[in-house]
């Protein structure tokens, strides 16, 4: 239905387009000021590129979509698979996960990405994990407090506790800095540390791992999470907090002390085929691997096997 | 006590060179703030170069790119729909319930943020139509944007032509068709290129609507169906994300020496073709 | 024959170019109608404008407080920025030695087309910081969103309202002196008085503008959806609201950001109207 409608549209858009065309070429001809007839060429030559352009979009170019959190990661694995296979072309873009899938379902995009597992409803999609990220609560590194539990987190969070002074610092107050609505690394964190409480609506909400990471470097008060593999990158700039008494590192996501960690998938609808399968196949080989690694991520195992 | 008039008029005075030096000051803080942490940053290799690493190295090539070409898009489609819904309803309608109807509804729509035509843009041309994340959805969605401004400034320009003028015209035995594009379009021109200019301004510094509609990729385009990252999206990006405050101050240095340009090289293009009218 | 079918071209031309010009305007509209009124219906009206609580993914909605950011902000922009404003159109249209008008006009200019988002950065680095370390608070809050906001709407409240005192006839103000007021006399009952339509519409497009802006308040609001208790507490916007989460949104709640748009045109429609009313009013008299 969503299809026969949009395939309507495109023709009646075409036929609409062209018409106008025809009108402006009749037009130009008779019109007296060069300026005037000028336009109208540039107008119609546009319409006629445009045409052109619609129906040969290059089978060489594919559309990698989704979550901002994997987005600077698949840029580098894009730029990296681009200059090996000059030919194609991968377009990556951010969105949000959520975004990114729905973004493979209508076919916008080729490859969606999303920071955390598919719900029910997006399981038809075909999706791969091409690594693991670790969630870092993280502080500014003059704040005193290292290590917290899950349990003062989550109190944090749901805005029991509101002053340093309950968790042994200074007496100022908490400032909570969370991550927007949709996020994937808002619902994981949700997932694995709220549980069943909600993130209180005084929360500061900033759009992107990098914009709570300056804030939280900034401002001495402030707590906030973001990707672990961010952090790993810039060590000094924020102090990731222990977690139960377990450091958060990617050794440690591989070895499972470190429960804060989600999947970063790669989603596409129906198994990929052609340019799409190799750039899957380029970021789950060793070099591919490695690129991920070197920027601060948790590869895969190699012995895996196909999700969804 | 009751100020003297000149007391009142001396400490009105203070208040108001005040009032103007603080906001020249603001002024100058901005710019040249922008333009000293970015332009040291700007060299031949940062214009020519496409974004690496993100946009940590490598130049912006790309980006201004795609700029000039969403700004094309748009110009060239809301420009000739823009005049001419304001030579209707200036030249070839009388005053209505319907042209107020239509004034109306665009300056409410001149007011509406971008964000919404972002949203209008990202489900119509995106989605609906199909044309992805492109130069042209970004390009139709900034041409939606600033069609009322157009037909605002444009309408409001012709109509004050003064009326004689077209008198003069017809009493020459001249077809409607030729006073305007004689008389009334070249008096108007100013006017007109204003409005213009002023798009043209809002579209280079468009950010919502264009991530929205456009995408965000680094690579350079190949037609009017790849997507793109502008100039303004990509100092976003860069701000947002803390990739690189070097580049992101370079790009926006050099985003407000493109609308400098923009504005001076306009102005300089009317006076000529103002001048070049009267001696004809 | 033909000579006929020439004359009549232009004008069916032009009646092509405004219908289709009209009726892309009129598709938004119903667009955004269409997509965020279901969702209105189902919420119903009073829960959706005063309902406190917004959570998308337990599926409330209500943007109450993004409705007190949107007009906390904009008024705080407005009482900063406005009277700077005016007093600066004075000194351009009454005061201003040539040299410096001549400075002042392109910088102007240069203001107004400089992306939101540097203003957004240029906050970041000097206002938020300086409330967080000398006022308290996180910083992001409606005072530095009001701060940069007003620095934003200068340039069309300082540009509009000078044209409006510049287009009054020299008479005015020459017939004021002649009466033996002072120049700071002529401008206070006589000028300002005159040019009044012309700075209220100034005030009214400023607001306009302060409304709007999504991208420069993402970075300096905070975009926290609760009642603020102070200027120094963050809060969301309007706009925000939708710029924040669009990427995101899909089903309901989808619908509900476009839902914030239909609220936010009528917050702009009954702004306009009142300008065309004061506008009319004047023309009247």
């Amino acid at each position: 239905m969503r299809v026969a409608m949009r395939a309507t549209m495109r023709v009646a858009a075409r036929a609409v387009m062209r018409a106008a065309a025809r009108v402006a070429a009749r037009v130009a001809g008779s019109c007296p000021t060069v300026c005037v007839r000028m336009a109208l060429v540039l107008t119609i030559a546009l319409c006629l590129g445009t045409l052109a352009a619609c129906g040969s979009m290059p089978d060489s170019v594919i559309v990698v979509a989704g979550s901002t959190s994997v987005q600077p990661y698949a840029e580098v694995l894009a730029e990296e698979f681009e200059h090996q296979h000059s030919e194609n072309g991968i377009d990556v873009q951010g969105g949000g996960s959520t975004a990114g899938v729905t973004a493979v379902e209508s076919g916008i995009a080729d490859i969606g990405m999303s920071s955390r597992s598919l719900k029910e409803a997006e399981q038809a999609l075909w999706s791969i994990e091409i690594a693991k990220d670790g969630l870092a609560v993280i502080v500014h590194p003059q704040n005193p407090i290292a290590d917290l539990s899950l349990t003062q987190v989550r109190g944090i969070y749901s805005g029991e506790i509101s002053r340093w002074s309950e968790l042994g610092g200074v007496g100022t107050q908490i400032h909570v800095i969370a991550r927007e609505e949709g996020s994937g690394t808002r619902s994981a964190f949700e997932e694995l540390v709220m549980g069943n409480h909600r993130i209180t609506p005084r929360a500061i909400i900033q759009d992107s791992n990098g914009a709570v990471m300056q804030l939280v470097a900034d401002d001495r008060n402030a707590v906030g999470f973001v990707s672990l593999g961010l952090v790993e990158l810039h060590p000094d700039a924020v102090k990731a907090l222990r977690l139960d008494g377990v450091e958060a590192s990617g050794r440690n996501v591989v070895s499972g002390t470190y429960g804060l960690y989600r999947p970063f998938l790669f989603v596409t609808d129906g198994e990929p085929k052609g340019l799409t399968k190799q750039f899957v196949d380029f970021v789950l080989s060793a070099p591919g691997q490695q690129i991920l690694e070197r920027e601060g991520l948790v590869p895969v195992t190699a012995d895996r096997e196909d999700e969804g | 006590m009751k100020l003297s008039a000149r007391a009142g008029q001396r400490i009105a005075k203070t208040l108001i060179w005040a009032a103007a030096v603080a906001v020249l000051a603001v002024l100058l803080f901005v710019i040249l703030y922008v333009l000293i942490k970015g332009l040291p940053i700007v060299n031949w290799g940062f214009l020519t170069e496409i974004p690496r690493n993100m946009g940590r190295d490598g130049g912006i090539a790309s980006t201004i790119v795609g700029t000039l070409l969403i700004t094309l898009v748009a110009i060239v489609i809301a420009t000739p729909f823009g005049l001419g819904t304001a030579f209707y309803l200036a030249e070839y309608t009388r005053e209505g319930r319907i042209t107020r109807i239509i004034r109306f509804s665009a300056e409410s729509l001149a007011g509406i943020p971008s964000i919404v035509y972002g949203l209008f843009g990202f489900i119509f041309f995106v989605d609906i139509l199909h044309l992805r994340w492109s130069i042209l959805s970004g390009g139709l969605t900034l041409a939606v944007m600033i069609l009322p401004t157009i037909i605002r400034t444009s309408e409001e320009s012709i109509r004050a032509v003064p009326d004689i003028y077209r008198e003069v015209c017809f009493s020459l035995s001249a077809t409607k068709w030729q006073t305007i594009i004689k008389v009334v379009f070249p008096s108007a021109l100013r006017g007109i290129a204003n409005g213009v200019i002023l798009s043209v301004g809002r579209c280079v510094a468009e950010t919502a609507a264009v991530v929205l509609t456009a995408g965000a990729p680094l690579r350079m385009p190949s037609s009017l169906s790849s997507p793109t990252r502008t100039m303004a999206v990509h100092f976003y990006l860069l701000v947002r994300e803390g990739i690189s405050m070097d580049n992101a101050f370079g790009t926006a240095a050099l985003i407000v020496i493109l609308i400098f340009i923009i504005n001076v090289g306009a102005n300089a293009l009317i006076n000529r073709a103002m001048s070049k009218n009267r001696t004809r | 024959m033909m000579r006929k079918f020439r004359e009549k071209l232009p004008g069916r031309i032009f009646f092509l170019l405004a219908l289709s010009s009209i009726s892309v305007l009129a598709l938004i509209t119903v667009f955004i109608v269409v997509q965020g009124a279901p969702i209105i219906a189902r919420v119903g009206v009073i829960d959706f404008v005063f309902g406190m609580s917004w959570a998308p993914s337990q599926g409330e909605y209500g943007i109450f407080p993004m409705i007190v950011g949107s007009l906390s902000v904009t008024l705080g922009a407005v009482v900063l920025g406005v009277p700077i404003g005016i007093c600066c159109s004075i000194f351009l249209a009454e005061f201003a030695p040539v040299r410096l008008r001549n400075l002042f006009r392109p910088a102007i200019q240069l203001l107004a087309g400089i992306p939101s988002v540097v203003y957004g950065l240029w906050g970041l680095i000097f206002i938020v910081p300086f409330i967080r370390n000398y006022m308290g608070g996180p910083g992001l809050s409606i005072l530095a969103g009001s701060v940069v906001l007003a620095i934003m709407i200068l340039p069309t409240v300082i540009s509009i309202s000078e044209v409006s005192i510049l287009a009054l006839p020299p008479a005015y103000k020459e017939g004021a002196l002649a009466l033996g007021m002072t120049h700071w006399q002529a401008i206070r009952s006589v000028q300002l008085p005159a040019a009044k339509s012309g700075i209220v519409a100034a005030v009214i497009l400023g607001i306009g503008r302060a409304i709007g802006e999504t991208m420069a308040v993402i970075m300096l609001l905070g975009n926290a959806v609760a009642l603020p208790s102070s200027i120094l507490d963050p809060i969301r916007t309007l706009t925000t609201n939708i710029g924040i989460e669009m990427g995101y949104a899909t089903g309901e709640h989808r619908e509900a950001l476009f839902a914030t748009g239909i609220v936010l045109f009528v917050v702009i429609m009954i702004l306009n109207s009142t300008a065309q009313t004061i506008v009319k009013r004047k023309k009247d008299q």
